[in-house]
């Protein structure tokens, strides 16, 4: 992945985000506590909300440039997005809800493939309200990777899970990666995740970047046992991050 | 006493009116509403006022309005000349007086299923590959449809019960602009009580059926069912 975020900047209130960084992922975690600006930087990359100022170059795709007024229209950017409510259209059945995006070839090798991945084969005419929180998960990430996106942004995915279900859901999130060499951007709040799944950590406070790094450079394991971020890091948000 | 054919055509023609007036309401109507609820615009709070006028105005002074706006010396007497369109106590003007007094009922309805639906479900939809017209059609729309159902429903029963406006702009010609609030004024007024209770009768049924109709699919809508 290569993802350049280039002087971009917005103020709404008395929150002002600032950032001038390159991620590289392949799996890049985006950490911080709230109020950080996680949620507004994935926003401004998705194309949901106008950013002040800078640029976004993904590869070497124009995605924004304030300067010349280029904003690619969030349909265009080709980048998929699970938010943490999972956003399952209420109205639709699971096969419907995962043929919304689908850019894979609707019945053949790619939706199969997918279907088979996340073994929800056998829930593809279920209304998605009948759904447990598990499948509910599984069925936005398959969603997600059928529109074939170029990037993927997890927005804290597995927030709503206990421990249990999220140690089942980790696993496909690794098969996503594997399989389809999809980059991802990760945002938790759990630093576990963050060590499990990323390559990349951008540490982020008061809409601005204070780490940019390897998870092992960022984070170390306590004596608890769980990982919280090294000292020269740490604020009083930071230390007691929850794993 | 079964109702007499006169009856019977002023209630035909005050259903056919009133369902004329609300489809023509309804594809301005939702525009407008989505309008509303999603986004934000100079002079949004002015065309909101505008639009629930016809709600808190006496309907004569609307009619009033009405009159002055499409009578000979308005842009009525243009469509006379220009499109040979005469508006003014013609079933033209029911279906204008109608109109007008049911449009703040659908769109604030239509508004209020707009602004229940989960803006997260519109931006998804988008990343998916949507385009905005596609998410309306196929996110926001059918998530919204049992608002606007009542909305329409609920202004559908309005238009029905339409007097005040109606009476000024169309008068009652028995046949042409009668209607069935304005016919149960005449038979009040020329002393037919018997007459003018089977017309309250016929109102009172189909004003019930309507609102009960509205108030089940509101209830759905806000069960999220």
């Amino acid at each position: 992945m290569n993802l350049s975020l280039q002087n971009l900047s917005l103020a709404a209130g008395t929150f002002h985000l600032e950032l001038n960084v390159n991620l590289s992922g392949p799996v890049t975690g985006i950490f911080g506590p709230s109020g950080s600006g996680k949620t507004t930087l994935l926003e401004i990359v998705l194309g949901l909300r106008p950013a002040a100022q800078g640029r976004i170059l993904f590869h070497d795709r124009l995605l924004l440039d304030t300067s010349k007024r280029i904003h690619v229209p969030v349909e265009q950017r080709g980048i998929g997005y699970v938010p943490q409510d999972l956003a399952l259209f209420p109205h639709m059945n699971v096969r419907q809800n995962l043929r919304y995006g689908c850019r894979r070839d609707a019945d053949g090798a790619g939706f199969t493939d997918i279907v088979e991945l996340f073994e929800i084969g056998a829930l593809l005419e279920r209304p998605v309200t009948l759904l447990s929180g598990g499948e509910k998960q599984r069925i936005a990430f398959a969603r997600a990777l059928l529109a074939s996106p170029r990037l993927l942004i997890l927005d804290e995915p597995l927030a709503s899970l206990d421990r249990t279900l999220k140690m089942k859901v980790i696993p496909y999130l690794r098969k996503i990666q594997e399989k389809f060499q999809v980059p991802m951007l990760y945002v938790s709040h759990s630093a576990e995740e963050i060590v499990s799944l990323c390559d990349e950590v951008l540490l982020l406070r008061a809409g601005r970047a204070a780490g940019l790094g390897k998870p092992s450079d960022l984070f170390r394991l306590s004596n608890e046992p769980r990982y919280v971020l090294r000292n020269t890091l740490a604020s009083p948000d930071h230390g007691n991050t929850q794993v | 006493m079964p109702l007499s054919s006169a009856e019977w055509q002023v209630t035909w023609f005050s259903l056919c009116v009133a369902g004329l007036a609300t489809l023509a309401n309804l594809v301005p109507g939702i525009a407008l509403a989505w309008l509303l609820a999603k986004k934000s615009w100079r002079g949004k709070s002015l065309v909101e006022t505008a639009v629930a006028l016809p709600l808190v105005m006496p309907p004569v002074a609307t009619g009033l309005i009405l009159l002055k706006l499409f009578g000979r010396h308005g842009l009525g007497g243009w469509l006379e000349q220009y499109a040979g369109l005469e508006i003014i106590f013609t079933w033209k003007a029911v279906l204008l007086a109608m109109s007008v007094m049911a449009f703040p009922l659908l769109v604030r309805s239509a508004r209020v299923a707009f602004e229940m639906t989960n803006p997260r479900l519109e931006q998804v939809a988008r990343t998916l590959g949507a385009g905005r017209l596609r998410v309306f059609f196929t996110i926001s729309l059918p998530l919204a449809a049992k608002g606007i159902i009542a909305g329409t429903v609920l202004s559908f029963a309005r238009a029905l019960g339409e007097f005040g406006a109606t009476f000024l702009v169309a008068g009652n010609i028995p046949g042409r602009t009668s209607v069935l609030s304005v016919a149960i004024y005449n038979e009040i007024q020329l002393g037919r009580d018997g007459h003018a209770f089977q017309l309250l009768g016929v109102s009172v049924f189909f004003a019930f059926l309507f609102l009960w109709l509205s108030e089940g699919l509101l209830r759905r809508q806000r069960n999220g069912l």
